[in-house]
């Protein structure tokens, strides 16, 4: 018996160290972001997503050079037109050079087919931006795990900080988008779940036209205050503008002199380029002596997709897309992210369980989940819908 | 001599904001989240009896008065205690972010990691001045002295880079590649072996001190931040923040023999972050500094048995004990204070203002 578990053991824990060369090929199947932000400090670069990716790769070369592993990055860029055909044709190309990891930056419906088209090769995808809720319930895939939280993780962990703050009166304004509409139902959500109540909702239309001008301050000055006034009583400006229309117009200019959070003011995120705590100011060094510029939340869980790659490969001493998913979904894994705790998936629809912040663009003001939202299983999991609401079923 | 302190009264309730006392919303979740958790204590609170009962206690066995020195990470300062009196009796401005600190082998010189100013710097214990500085490479963090006094291994976490220098000469005397954010840095008594951790690779590396060649690297649970020897040497015990475990290496075989896992009942796996670890000199026991979890581990080091676990300030870093192992201080970050442990009976009988978010403890020899 003795002898039985001090094999078991040695099966945990010594490092497979793998005779031959093991080679992991990640590919980067990612968007090309809109370049029409409020803010220009916003504007993405050309190695958005992908630069993360690339210092994820670098990290865990490091570490494979004690085990015996090497890791690359392929990068598959989709143009502004493309449709849904040159997806699955950019996947294609990125299977046939044998990436059977893909970090997937795509939008919900992208994601899906190409979701489908990998199924056949076994690959697996790392969803790094999208933030639909759709995709971890009744869309969820076995193929796919979420490195990016949810709209309703996003909105929990706002809620709490709110909550916390004793501002429970929220003027809710939401764009004239159909995402719009979804980050406003999250707020909804988060606003009955956490006891806050949303006073009145208004929506800004977006009329189009483009963000730059050489005089804009002027206008805007005079337009928030108009969508503003009249306002019932209210603690808490929430703002929920996913198309970067109006949320950062509205800091300062409010009618009533009151915050603003949501998608201005106090922002929810996964990650912000501010964010030092926890031995993150490492992790932002190395990344601006590398590309000579800040990383944002999308190079953030890019890094942390070929990271979780890495630890699964380095653990597993496989390259094996399956049995690497296994080992993320299992009790071994865990993983550190400069966030203060360990993440780890929550196996019922692979959405990797994590801290938010809470950013004003300048400083990190906060991060939830605040002190005293308990759970019984992870306090991370008071964030987002839970395992009893869930209606994922894996396939 | 055992003290037993009794008629003490407990300590008093955290005054910290209670979970779920709060908010209207808690109820809730009263539902089906449990509300039974010890809370966390806020800081400073150890009871004002205990203190005097401690304070009796000293007065019955006179402790020995060494001298203390805490590292404060936002202070750029260290804090100066008194072992006897268990006070600070001074406060000396350093570098920017002083977190590694450590003693040459006479209690003369206190080397400190000013990890914002790229150096270590030297203190002069005697007249508490800052004698000169030894170049360290970027960020240094942690070091390990070898038993001779002549090398500090230094940890560069930029650079992926364990760097030597020559304490004398004050020179580079060359670098070692390790994993990803090399952090933990530890020495085996008899100076052969040395080791690091990588943070974001997750291993102990084990280098050999003659050749200064990697001879071993070995997995463990994520974030490894501190490594420390028995002082036989006989086991290598490694802390994992994030990963919530201490893994136990035979330095021998070079390989792992045993994790050990912490589980304070109502407290989440997420908060419980082992960081310092100290060992008796007779290797019976360990303490384990768990982190936010606010709390030290009391394990049997023979065992590896967990006996108890002590409150202690909030986000607990590093621990030191006195040269007579009366006293063991820890580093409490965010509670800017030192809990100091009765070593004897297992209880905290103090907590000391230091200053602002206190990191490294170490204690002068004599």
């Amino acid at each position: 018996m003795k002898s039985l578990v001090a094999a078991f053991c040695f099966m945990l824990f010594a490092a497979p160290v793998a005779a031959e060369t093991v080679n992991v090929k990640v590919g980067v199947l990612r968007e090309t972001h809109a370049r029409e932000t409020l803010s220009i400090l916003d504007i993405p670069a050309a190695d958005d997503t992908l630069a993360g990716a690339l210092m994820g790769a670098a990290d865990n070369n490091t570490t494979g050079k004690f085990t015996n592993q090497t890791f690359e990055a392929i990068d598959a860029r989709l143009e502004d037109g493309d449709d849904g055909d040159d997806v699955v044709a950019a996947l294609d190309a990125l299977l046939d050079k044998g990436a059977l990891f893909i970090i997937a930056d795509l939008s919900a419906e992208r994601l899906l087919a190409a979701s489908e088209r990998a199924k056949s090769k076994g690959a697996v995808l790392f969803n790094i931006s999208a933030t639909d809720d759709r995709l971890r319930e009744a869309d969820c895939r076995a193929n796919v795990i979420h490195v990016a939280p949810t709209r309703s993780m996003l909105a929990d962990g706002l809620a709490q900080y709110l909550i916390w703050k004793q501002w429970r009166r929220w003027l809710l304004i939401k764009g004239s988008h159909p995402k719009d509409e979804f980050l406003a139902q999250a707020f909804r959500n988060s606003a009955k779940k956490f006891g806050a109540k949303i006073v009145e909702e208004r929506v800004y239309e977006d009329t189009g036209g483009g963000r730059r001008s050489d005089s804009g301050s002027v206008q805007t000055q005079r337009q928030i205050p108009v969508l503003t006034q009249n306002a019932p009583a209210y603690d808490v400006l929430v703002a929920a503008d996913e198309s970067d229309v109006f949320g950062g117009y509205l800091p300062y200019r409010t009618w009533d002199p009151r915050p603003v959070a949501g998608s201005g003011g106090l922002m929810p995120t996964s990650w912000d380029p501010s964010h030092e705590q926890w031995g993150a100011l490492q992790l932002q060094n190395r990344f601006t002596k590398t590309f000579r510029r800040l990383m944002n939340a999308r190079d953030n869980a890019a890094w942390l997709a070929m990271r979780m790659v890495g630890e699964a490969a380095t653990r597993t001493g496989s390259n094996d897309p399956e049995k690497l998913r296994l080992y993320l979904l299992g009790d071994d894994f865990s993983i550190a992210a400069f966030k203060g705790v360990r993440l780890t998936l929550r196996p019922w629809n692979q959405q990797l369980r994590q801290p938010i912040l809470l950013s004003d663009g300048r400083m990190i003001v906060s991060v939830s989940p605040q002190e005293g939202f308990l759970h019984q299983t992870s306090e991370l999991d008071t964030l987002g819908v839970d395992q009893p609401e869930s209606k994922c079923k894996l396939k | 001599m055992q003290i037993e302190v009794k008629n003490a009264p407990s300590p008093p309730l955290p005054r910290c904001r209670g979970r779920g006392s709060r908010f209207g919303l808690s109820l809730l979740f009263a539902k089906r989240r449990s509300l039974a958790s010890p809370l966390p204590r806020s800081g400073g609170g150890t009871g004002r009896g205990l203190w005097v009962a401690a304070l009796l206690a000293t007065l019955i066995t006179p402790a020995h008065a060494y001298k203390a020195y805490v590292s404060n990470e936002k202070g750029n300062s260290i804090t100066v205690l008194d072992t006897e009196k268990l006070e600070a009796t001074a406060t000396v401005k350093v570098g920017r972010r002083p977190r590694g600190i450590a003693l040459n082998k006479d209690g003369s010189e206190l080397y400190i990691c000013a990890g914002d100013d790229d150096a270590i710097q030297v203190l002069d214990t005697k007249t508490l001045k800052i004698t000169g500085k030894l170049p360290s490479g970027p960020d240094p963090e942690l070091l390990a002295l070898s038993p001779d006094g002549d090398v500090i291994y230094v940890s560069n976490e930029n650079d992926n880079l364990v760097t030597l220098i020559d304490v004398k000469k004050k020179e580079m005397i060359g670098d070692i590649p390790v994993g990803v954010e090399p952090e933990g840095m530890a020495i085996s008594p008899d100076g052969k072996l040395l080791v690091n951790t990588s943070e974001t690779t997750n291993m102990a590396h084990l280098i050999d001190t003659q050749s200064k060649q990697i001879v071993a690297n070995i997995l463990v649970d994520a974030r490894p931040r501190f490594a420390e020897f028995k002082k036989d040497g006989s086991e290598l015990w490694v802390s994992s923040e994030v990963g919530g475990t201490v893994a136990i290496i035979d330095p021998v075989k070079r390989e792992l023999k045993q994790k050990i896992a912490f589980d304070i009942p109502a407290m989440s796996k997420e908060a419980i972050q082992p960081i310092g670890i100290s060992f008796t000199r007779d290797g019976k026991r360990a303490f384990v500094a768990l982190g936010p979890a606010n709390r030290v581990a009391v394990i049997d080091a023979q065992t590896k048995r967990i006996e108890k676990y002590l409150f202690v300030g909030q986000r607990v870093w590093h621990l030191a004990f006195t040269p007579d192992e009366k006293y063991l201080l820890t580093a409490n970050g965010v509670s800017n204070d030192v809990s100091v442990i009765d070593v004897a009976s297992l209880k905290v009988v103090k907590s000391i203002p230091v200053g602002a978010f206190p990191w490294g403890v170490v204690v002068a020899p004599q």
